[in-house]
């Protein structure tokens, strides 16, 4: 197991160079000359002269690398373009509020979609699973945005149960504001997930052992709930482990409309401002997170699977 | 099983079928399938006559009264006032551009002369016409301009659909490219591409697109395009690749290179025919996940430049009407979107279960 882990610590810095060198890539060559960005639209040759020097643009290109993964490896990006806060600080302060927002709806999306699922798993093919199939078809296929858009106008809006927008840190004021984007986040991951999880609770429903565990004479209820809901958890367990980082951007939307000071929305305001070392940092960042959360996704299923042979 | 044995001996007298007609077979078979096929072909061909220019080329023409409600929930109570336009802006008088002050270019002048003397061709075109009196309702309501929101939507679709199309032939191209060489070459080139694609799966999709988006500038339809073709081909990638490693042992390949086919000739002539049902249906989801991906670059204004309409344009626009009170061009735009992209995923469905050789019935 160790060695395992070892190994596949050492394949990810490869595809991180990778990322690093994409990163890179993208915002020092394709982008062109970011000074012009940077000196506005009055600007005189010294200006730009100036900030180029600073930033290290009249260095060759490996040297510019060189600065990059520097800044990469020490966790220090500078200050951001647009309004001189570090960096890190930025990113720092930014990922409470994302994971205040994120892990509850992570945690309701996965045990509401394992019930449902189990339920729906369990009346296969009768007209209660064919509605909610059509109906989370028909869930899917409405733009994330109208859930949003609506969502917010009716229940804040017209309603007035929930404040408009607007976050807090801790306590019930923050009771009061996560509720709203948290349902609506769950009215939209709701759908897909049940669909994944009965898919793979049916396939555990078709072993051996269930048909094992019903012939030694076990009431429905225990096979459904410690035979079969024990083994499909092994996929869901590293689905849901896996798809968290990609949470982070995923969960944008939601930042942007109830004004939550998160990492997605970051990540918008940065692009609008054309702020690149905000950019970078979290591109970064988010990809180092996905790479670990995939390791240890792989790590968990063959902690819990012993059968799973790693190579 | 009763198929097969009826193929083979229809097949005696008329020579075998090809898997297109077998699919299309399955497709006339299935109900759902069939009439997902009719919906998407329906919205292609109201596509189409827009695209050419037969059907709401006057998208911007200003029909009605400012948001003008659906001509079932009649007028509007207290109407706003319409100004009546009387004369035209006065064209270029003279006087400096603030911005030519500086010495500097305006660097959208060659837009804004264009404008100009469009709107000067327009007054004297409009001189001739007798004022276009604005209707106080509308066929599904109006805008804030008082433009047409089903013609605004309908235009949105062509630009939104075409985009996923572009995008997702794009992707598919190079996902189909790299997946072939990966597994079929092996060795040094597999071991790049798989490198290469570790390092765009690393990177939530989404956040890539944002950067690129960031770093380009400028906007442009073709500019999303390229984004998002460039990005996304990850997904064809993985299965193109695994079926071509599948596929590159089998009795069929090594006789082609027995009688002495190339290496080219057996990838693209010999196996891509027996994986071209996998490219397919990857094409038909792809076009449906480009399309949400367009709405959501546009309406974060990422996407089109201001004077193209799109799905997400539209959309951006509706939270603030319906702070107003007028929910008409949300309802519209999200019925047309959610139609559209259902009927696209049924199809594909009904695509994959048609072209599966393992199905049997």
């Amino acid at each position: 197991m160790a060695a395992y882990f070892f190994q596949r610590l050492l394949q990810m810095i490869p595809t991180l160079f990778g990322v690093i060198l994409l990163v890179f890539l993208l915002f020092n060559w394709v982008g062109g000359d970011p000074a012009y960005v940077l000196a506005g639209k009055f600007s005189n040759p010294e200006d730009i002269a100036n900030i180029r020097r600073q930033l290290g643009l009249d260095q060759p290109l490996y040297i510019q690398f060189g600065i990059f993964l520097r800044q990469v490896l020490t966790f220090d990006y500078g200050l951001s373009w647009s309004t001189q806060e570090p960096v890190s600080h930025i990113f720092l302060t930014r990922l409470g509020p994302s994971i205040a927002l994120l892990l509850p709806m992570l945690i309701l999306e996965t045990f509401i979609g394992i019930a449902i699922a189990l339920a729906v798993a369990y009346v296969r093919d009768s007209w209660i699973d064919r509605t909610l199939t059509l109906t989370t078809t028909a869930a899917m296929s409405i733009s994330l945005l109208i859930y949003i858009i609506v969502g917010q106008y009716f229940f804040a809006f017209v309603l007035g149960w929930f404040p408009v927008q607007g976050w807090a840190n801790h306590g019930q004021s923050w009771l009061r504001y996560a509720v709203l984007p948290i349902l609506l986040g769950l009215a939209v991951s709701l759908a897909p997930a049940i669909r994944l999880y009965r898919t793979f609770i049916l396939e555990e429903m078709g072993q051996d052992y269930v048909r094992t565990a019903r012939a030694k004479g076990l009431s429905e209820t225990r096979v459904m709930l410690v035979h079969v809901l024990r083994n499909a958890s092994i996929p869901i367990i590293t689905n849901v482990l896996s798809s968290l980082p990609g949470l982070l951007i995923g969960a944008f939307l939601l930042e942007r409309f109830f004004s939550i000071p998160g990492i997605g929305r970051e990540v918008i305001m940065a692009v609008e401002r054309s702020d690149f070392p905000v950019i970078k940092a979290i591109t970064v960042s988010v990809a180092t997170a996905t790479m670990v959360f995939n390791l240890l996704a792989d790590c968990a299923y063959q902690w819990v699977d012993p059968r799973v042979k790693l190579s | 099983m009763s198929e097969r044995i009826a193929y083979s001996t229809k097949a005696r007298h008329e020579g075998p079928k090809s898997l297109a007609s077998i699919a299309w077979a399955r497709i006339c078979r299935n109900p759902l399938g069939l009439f997902s096929l009719g919906v998407v072909g329906f919205f292609l061909i109201t596509i189409l006559a827009s695209a050419s220019g037969l059907i709401a080329q006057d998208w911007d023409t200003q029909y009605a009264v400012s948001f003008a409600p659906p001509g079932l929930m009649g007028a509007q109570q207290e109407a706003i006032p319409d100004e009546v336009i009387s004369g035209t802006i006065p064209p270029h008088s003279g006087m400096l551009d603030p911005i030519e002050m500086y010495g500097l270019k305006d660097p959208l002048q060659p837009v804004l002369d264009q404008l100009k003397d469009q709107q000067l061709q327009d007054a004297s075109l409009r001189a001739q016409l007798p004022i276009l009196a604005r209707s106080p309702t509308l066929f599904l309501g109006a805008d804030k301009w008082g433009r047409s929101v089903a013609l605004k939507v309908i235009k949105g679709a062509e630009t939104s659909v075409l985009v996923g199309m572009a995008s997702a032939l794009l992707a598919t191209l190079i996902g189909t490219l790299l997946g072939a060489f990966a597994g079929y070459l092996g060795s040094w080139v597999d071991a790049f591409i798989e490198w290469l694609y570790g390092v765009f799966t690393a990177i939530p999709y989404l956040l890539l697109v944002f950067a690129i988006a960031a770093v380009l500038q400028q906007k442009g339809v073709f500019t999303i395009i390229l984004i998002l073709g460039l990005t996304g081909w990850t997904g064809v990638y993985r299965l193109i690749r695994a079926e071509y490693l599948k596929h590159k042992v089998r009795e069929y390949v090594q006789a082609a290179q027995a009688i002495g086919a190339s290496d080219a000739r057996r990838m693209f002539v010999h196996i891509l025919p027996n994986v071209s049902h996998v490219i397919l249906v990857q094409l038909s989801q792809q076009v449906v996940n480009f399309i949400k991906a367009e709405v959501i670059l546009s309406f974060l204004g990422f996407g089109v430049p201001v004077d193209v309409v799109s799905w997400g344009s539209i959309l951006n626009e509706t939270p603030n009407e319906l702070i107003l009170g007028y929910g008409w061009q949300l309802m519209t735009c999200g019925l047309a979107m959610a139609i559209l992209v259902t009927a696209f995923a049924l199809f594909t469905d009904a695509l994959r279960d048609a072209l599966d050789p393992r199905m049997k019935s």
